[in-house]
């Protein structure tokens, strides 16, 4: 018996030596290289986003995904990389994103209307790669369309970026890349800040008073899957190098000064000008 | 010193089967006039040996078997004589436009580049022939024996100095373009070739003919010596083909494009320049609905041709005519024409090419080339205006933005930053906080409040219902009173606690913990609330 085993796996090396050599070899995970997404918590964490890999973002709407992903641009694009962002629904903003510290210049912008066209577009700019990120944003899609991308699509887009260094990032609102993604990261949003404007003597008094500024929220975000062991640039504690599956970090998020340009609001009660 | 001369017989005809390869081994007559009194102007030496010769009317020429006829092409022969020149400037930087079917070069200096005068010959032979032309090359020490040669040999002459006259001697003296006077003179006096030219004496020759005599006579014995009259380079890269069938498909017009394109791009070569944009024009067919009113017309007149015009412009001059056909390729699919095709020009405008050295510390970028054609294609897919790089406006409109076209950065502004990451690792962020990023609704999407003292207590958007938690406002803007389009809105931060689940549309399916953070906005001159979107 043990010979005819032998036979066997003798003639499926053969057959299998132009294409996969030593097929019944077992390989150890490939060591990947790891960036910062630009939260230190999440860094810590995740030891950062890998490269050759599709990471997965998921949460509800206002969980704080949006503001993870503009970080991660931010990070490559202040690295001089070029990113790119395939956009489902055409929910960008591109003065955020610049306050947030993204190179608009150094993003190239898809503005989809559907998931066919978004995940087209995908195939297109990882076929010609090239690109430090791509990212695809299906945070408004609704879940019961995004269930119906096939998993083979997920698997494919792993597939091609697998040897190169470009990182993958998917948004959605639940899980679908699967074992696809390398990294699974789902975020929920937490505590909500709401800011007293400066002169107002009166202590703030929830639901409302026009004396209030929308200071930022608090989102939590939980490994739900890391697969790679990653060598990373990224200084972490020692016990942080190997994610564990459960772990969970929180960030916040904070409302910036200077992402648009409305006049300062005059009817508030306190006068607090509105950071917008 | 040396001269080359590149002579193209057949000019004319070789101008309209440059850019179709199967006239040229085919009787091919060109004809000129207006018709009925059209008649053959040049003719091929295929056509030659049939019996057609220049002059002959055009029905006449027709009832010859295998004939090709075609009208004269003026623009073609202008393309040719550039191509000829491309040829010229490609080996040597001084050159004579001596006329439009001949060209000479001054060798000094290149027989160490190119190797001997044979092999400079050589090479300007597969020159021409890449370019479409059939050529006989002369090289001699004095201008005018090079072009006479050209003139009288086919192939490539040699001619070395001290030979001239015994190079030229067999040949007839119409090759020294005497006047038709001299001509005839030199006719009834037996004078018929070079040699007998030369073997006039001198002295009575100038007696009879004049000065004009004499320099023909230096002319023919090779001894004429004059400078090269250099001519100023020029740019024009354009190459045309008028078709016989008219094409409404893309396949048959991508073959035909690629063939012009690869003579552009060869011209573009020979001269060291690149293209950094392309512009294709096509004459279409006149459409159906024009041939019908001109037959209603009493003064019949043949309908202008409509036309179709593109420029493509580059990130980076190229010519890689692949890449470009691809490009062409993918415009045209993204806006076709109208009609049948029946004319195409093509024409570069030339530039440097690039010069980039990669990096060793360098992130890669894409490939312009490739982020071209990548662009291109997403395009196909989203519409060009869909895609490119954001860029902000200066104003203080809400959400005001353009889409500009996309560039990979340029290189040297990022190389100190690209050494300093490679040397140093990447350090984490140290910020503890991160700013917030908001999702737009694009367009803003319709909503009712109910108010409570004066600020939003409960609201109504997209199927969904919820109280105001807490809110942010108002918060005015406006700007531009003096234009149509002003602005002048309310803005309130709204946190938004939804109603039960059931009452929820997919897109808040999974709102969890029941709540979200928007962004809602009153608009004074409409009077309706919108919401602009959330913060996520």
């Amino acid at each position: 018996m043990s010979s005819k085993t032998s036979a066997l796996r003798l003639q499926v090396e053969s057959a299998l030596t132009a294409r996969v050599p030593s097929p019944f070899q077992h390989r150890d995970r490939p060591l990947v290289d790891a960036v910062p997404a630009g939260i230190s918590s999440v860094d810590i964490s995740t030891g950062g986003f890998p490269r050759g890999s599709l990471t997965e973002i998921y949460g509800p709407p206002c969980s704080g995904k949006t503001s993870l992903l503009i970080s991660a641009l931010a990070s490559r694009t202040a690295a001089s990389e070029v990113c790119a962002l395939v956009d489902a629904r055409d929910a960008f903003d591109p003065q955020s994103a610049e306050a947030a510290g993204v190179k608009l210049e150094q993003l190239l912008w898809v503005r989809c209307r559907n998931v066919d066209q978004a995940l087209r577009s995908t195939d297109l700019l990882i076929q010609g790669g090239g690109f430090g990120l791509i990212a695809l944003d299906l945070g408004d899609t609704p879940p019961n369309i995004v269930r119906y991308v096939p998993l083979q699509v997920w698997f494919r887009f792993r597939r091609a970026v697998e040897s190169t260094p470009t990182i993958l990032v998917l948004l959605e609102q639940e899980s679908n890349a699967k074992t696809c993604a390398s990294l699974v990261l789902e975020l929920r949003a937490q505590k909500t800040h709401w800011l007293q404007t400066s002169g107002c003597s009166e202590k703030i008094s929830l639901p409302h008073s026009p004396a209030c500024l929308l200071g930022g929220w608090k989102s939590h975000a939980e490994i739900i899957r890391s697969s790679l062991k990653r060598k990373t640039r990224v200084l972490i504690p020692r016990d942080h190098l190997f994610p564990n599956i459960g772990d969970g970090v929180d960030f916040e998020a904070e409302v910036l000064g200077n992402y648009s340009h409305a006049e300062c609001g005059k009817a508030s009660v306190g006068g607090g000008s509105r950071p917008r | 010193m040396a001269f080359a001369s590149i002579f193209v017989p057949h000019f004319m005809v070789q101008a309209v089967a440059r850019t179709d390869s199967s006239l040229r081994d085919r009787a091919l007559v060109l004809i000129d006039g207006n018709p009925p009194s059209s008649s053959v102007v040049a003719v091929n030496e295929v056509a030659a040996r049939m019996g057609i010769e220049p002059g002959m009317a055009k029905a006449n020429a027709a009832q010859f078997a295998g004939v090709e006829i075609r009208p004269r092409s003026r623009t073609q022969e202008r393309i040719a004589h550039a191509a000829l020149l491309d040829i010229g400037w490609s080996v040597s930087p001084r050159i004579e436009n001596a006329a439009e079917d001949a060209i000479i070069l001054d060798l000094a200096g290149l027989t160490g580049i190119f190797g001997s005068e044979k092999d400079i010959g050589t090479h300007l032979d597969s020159l021409s022939a890449e370019f479409g032309l059939s050529a006989h090359i002369a090289i001699a020490s004095n201008i005018d024996t090079a072009q006479i040669a050209a003139r009288g040999f086919p192939g490539i002459t040699v001619i070395p100095h001290g030979q001239e006259s015994q190079y030229l001697s067999g040949l007839p003296v119409s090759v020294l373009s005497p006047s038709m006077e001299m001509a005839e003179t030199l006719s009834r006096w037996g004078v018929r070739t070079c040699a007998d030219f030369a073997n006039l004496p001198i002295l009575q020759l100038s007696e009879r003919l004049g000065q004009e005599g004499v320099r023909l006579h230096a002319l023919a014995r090779g001894e004429s010596s004059r400078s090269l009259v250099i001519a100023e380079a020029e740019h024009f890269f354009e190459e045309e083909m008028e078709l016989d069938d008219p094409v409404e498909e893309l396949d048959p017009l991508s073959f035909l494009l690629g063939r012009l394109l690869d003579q552009l791009c060869a011209r573009l070569a020979a001269r060291s320049l690149a293209a950094a944009a392309i512009r294709v024009r096509f004459e279409l067919q006149p459409s159906f609905d024009n041939a019908v009113n001109i037959r209603k017309e009493i003064f019949r007149e043949k309908a202008a041709p409509g036309l179709y015009e593109k420029e493509l412009q580059l990130p980076l001059p190229t010519r890689d005519s692949k890449m470009l056909l691809k490009l062409l390729r993918l415009r045209l699919q993204l806006n076709p024409p109208n009609a049948a095709i029946q004319k195409i020009a093509i024409a570069a405008h030339a530039a440097r090419p690039r010069a980039t050295q990669g990096g060793l510390f360098r992130p890669s970028f894409p490939d312009p080339e490739k982020l071209e054609l990548t662009i291109a294609r997403i395009a196909q897919v989203v519409g060009e205006a869909s895609v490119g790089a954001p860029s902000l406006v200066d104003t203080y409109r809400p959400g005001e933005f353009r889409m500009r076209r996309f560039l990979t950065p340029q290189e040297t502004a990022e190389k100190n930053h690209h050494l300093k990451a490679a040397l140093y690792p990447e350090e984490q962020s140290k910020n503890s906080k991160t700013p917030t990023s908001f999702r737009v609704f694009r367009p803003p999407v319709p909503a009712k409040i109910e108010p409570n003292i004066g600020s939003p207590a409960r609201v109504f958007f997209r199927g969904l219902s919820g109280e105001v938690a807490a809110a942010s406002g108002p918060w005015r803007t406006s700007g531009e009173w003096w234009q149509e389009n002003s602005w002048q809105q309310e803005e309130w931060d709204l946190e938004i606690h939804f109603h039960s689940f059931s009452e929820r549309n997919d897109l808040h399916a999974k709102c969890h913990p029941d709540c979200g953070l928007y962004l809602f906005y009153y608009d004074l001159p409409r009077g309706s609330w919108f919401v602009r979107g959330l913060y996520d």
